[in-house]
């Protein structure tokens, strides 16, 4: 019998070596004459441990990492595929402290199966969910998704169940589900995981919207930026297909679901719905006026969904263990759990999936271990770039939609960027800014023009030119900004640059 | 060998009847011949009925078009935050320094282009670089190099 061995396949595990891993296992099982089955997995989310090795021992998958191609030989000789004791050895991996706390739904097969097998997808509880929703009346499917609790886990926290309501009441033959893959935060990298580590969740999830408001066929817009997802869903979608989970008779059901993957071409405006939906039709990605919503008059003019990754891939658990169930977990308007992503200068960074709630000191410090470099930390950026910044005396703060709004932050798509003591504020304003410029769509003047002016105005504080004046005036510009632009990018944009001002107003000084 | 208005009309007629074919046309153009070419402005307008205007806007709306030749090999540094927070900026300043060239430009040798790019969703193993479709993470200067090199043998 030949032993089964996990090395991830997912892409930030193969930037730190995890291919080399899996060429020297193969290469020094080969030699050994050991038959080994080798499974390239998502990753479990513990990046600070990657390359995790994982082998099938009858106690339960045990752990090795971080693995170098160099350590292979010696895990060999340690008899690791026994579950052997080695430096490097984790123990049961499902014991480790950093994942054992964590309440995976969304996640629960990330890390664990093979991606690329609808077989093994099964195996572990997936189209469940689908099964459920078949059986049920499709306002019924929609209902289950309100009284979850449910809200747009891209950014908006908009509750899904009204927005699938809203596609479900419109009496209009070609209705469309689309996937706003376009995960342009830096600080996240939820989405990517998920596609690339539990595929056939996001295609379960978008096959269950289909059948609740009554649309045939879905898109997936994909970042180009993501080569190694866009082949996991490629390779997902193909398999579904063949065993009919896609295609003109869902799962034996008599309705039809057509799946495909659209490639953006890296315009982080895509990210916004309107301009998502643009960029799908072929067009410059220009945010388009509402109303109408993309609900009513949507992809094409028709009625759409345009629901993020995590969102529709959180359905399919929705379905299979019950509205009520994924509404137990969380805190007040919050319900259910959301997958954070501890990024930047941390020293245990990933992903930990738990119930809202939990504040950003314990995930910081009970979680992340402090920073990377072993300074204290002097700000985190939640939220993604057009998120605040917040500094150490709001740690208390709980992860929650709400509880970060009443500090004047946002909670975006839960990245948390970590920042030591040697940034400097007033540079991450200015970039803020460089960034809007860079980005912004150009449909609206206080987005396209205010932020070039943002980075001049920066720029001159930064030189010592009239510093009072020109906070003042950056000030005045941030409100204008706010208050003027057409969407979130130049509406929010100011965000992080006020919050700078705010609580890191010593940084805004001239240079030496 | 076909002329590149042939490979623009067979490429065009693969994908004219799916819905909004526009962007996956540019995609799949770039993917053959490395960059948009000037010439396949018109060439894309007319088999699609759009106008060159229209072609055009898109084609330099989105930053992963080009319209010009990129090097054998492009190497795409990330600058976006989290990136930032571990070094990006002085990881950035190096490459410019090791390949002799500023960003959105390509070295005289035509070997490697460099692009700054806003997140490769790797941001717990920042700084993040991806080299032809290759990510690479917790990058230093001298696994820079070491890539670099790597990579130009190839």
């Amino acid at each position: 019998m030949s032993a089964t061995i996990y090395v991830p396949g997912d892409a930030g595990a193969l930037s730190i070596g995890a291919g080399a891993v899996a060429t020297a296992i193969r290469a020094e099982a080969s030699r050994r004459g050991v038959a080994v089955d080798l499974v390239r997995n998502g990753s479990r989310g513990a990046y600070w441990l990657e390359p995790l090795v994982e082998v099938v021992t009858p106690a339960g998958r045990s752990a090795y990492g971080p693995v170098r191609a160099a350590d292979v030989p010696t895990l060999f000789a340690a008899d690791f595929l026994n579950g052997g004791t080695h430096p490097l050895a984790l123990g049961l991996t499902d014991s480790i402290p950093w994942l054992k706390g964590q309440q995976r739904l969304t996640f629960e097969r990330v890390g664990i199966v093979d991606p690329a097998s609808v077989a093994d997808y099964v195996k572990h509880g997936g189209y469940r969910g689908l099964t459920k929703a078949l059986s049920l009346a499709p306002a019924d499917v929609v209902q289950a998704i309100t009284t979850s609790g449910l809200r747009g886990r891209g950014g908006a926290a908009f509750p899904t169940g009204i927005k699938w309501k809203t596609v479900l009441d419109q009496p209009v033959t070609q209705k469309y589900v689309t996937c706003n893959a376009d995960e342009g935060d830096s600080g996240t990298f939820s989405d990517r995981m998920l596609m690339e580590g539990d595929p056939f969740a996001l295609i379960e999830g978008m096959t269950i919207a289909g059948v609740a408001v009554g649309a045939t066929a879905g898109f997936i817009y994909l970042r180009a930026e993501y080569p190694h997802a866009l082949a996991a869903l490629k390779a997902a979608i193909a398999a579904a297909y063949q065993a009919h989970y896609l295609g003109a008779d869902v799962a034996g059901s008599g309705k039809r679901f057509d799946l495909e993957v659209r490639v953006g071409a890296g315009a982080y405006i895509c990210g916004e719905e309107t301009s998502m939906l643009e960029s799908l039709e072929g067009r410059r990605g220009e945010v388009r006026v509402r109303p109408p919503l993309p609900a009513i008059k949507g992809l094409f003019g028709q009625p759409t969904i345009v629901n993020n990754v995590v969102t529709l891939a959180s359905v399919p658990w929705i379905l299979a263990h019950g509205a009520e169930a994924y509404a137990n977990f969380g805190m007040g308007k919050s319900r259910g759990t959301l997958p954070i992503q501890l990024a930047g200068n941390i020293r245990r960074g990933g992903l930990v999936e738990r119930a809202f709630g939990l504040t950003l000191r314990e995930l910081l410090y009970d979680y992340g271990g402090g920073t990377a470099t072993g300074k204290p930390i002097r700000a985190v950026q939640v939220g993604g770039p057009l998120g605040a910044y917040i500094p150490p005396a709001q740690f208390d703060t709980a992860v929650d939609y709400e509880a970060l709004s009443a500090i004047g932050a946002l909670l975006g798509h839960g990245g948390i960027v970590v920042f030591d003591d040697t940034v400097d504020m007033a540079r991450m304003a200015r970039y803020a800014m460089e960034f809007c410029a860079i980005e912004s769509c150009g449909k609206c003047t206080p987005c396209r023009i205010g932020s070039t002016r943002g980075v001049e105005v920066i720029d001159r504080i930064i030189a010592g030119v009239d510093a009072e004046h020109n906070v003042q005036l950056l000030e005045e510009l941030c409100d204008l900004m706010v208050q003027g632009s057409l969407c979130g990018l130049g509406g929010m944009a100011p965000f992080p640059v006020q919050s700078a001002l705010k609580y890191f107003r010593e940084d805004f000084r001239a240079r030496h | 060998m076909p002329s590149e208005t042939a490979v623009v009309r067979r490429i065009v007629a693969e994908h004219k009847e799916r819905p909004g074919p526009l962007l996956e046309v540019l995609h799949a153009i770039q993917a053959a011949m490395g960059f948009i070419p000037p010439g396949a402005v018109p060439v894309v307008a007319q088999e699609l009925n759009l106008s060159r205007a229209e072609v055009h806007g898109v084609v330099t709306f989105y930053h992963y078009f080009r319209t010009s030749r990129p090097g054998a090999h492009t190497v795409s540094l990330c600058q976006a935050e989290a990136c930032q927070s571990m070094g990006a900026e002085a990881l950035a300043t190096h490459a410019r320094d090791r390949l002799g060239i500023d960003f959105h430009e390509t070295t005289a040798d035509g070997k490697f282009s460099l692009e700054p790019v806003y997140c490769l969703g790797n941001c717990a193993c920042s700084p993040a670089a991806m080299i032809d479709g290759e990510l690479h993470g917790r990058l230093t200067a001298d696994g820079f190099d070491a890539l670099i090199k790597e990579t130009a043998s190839t």
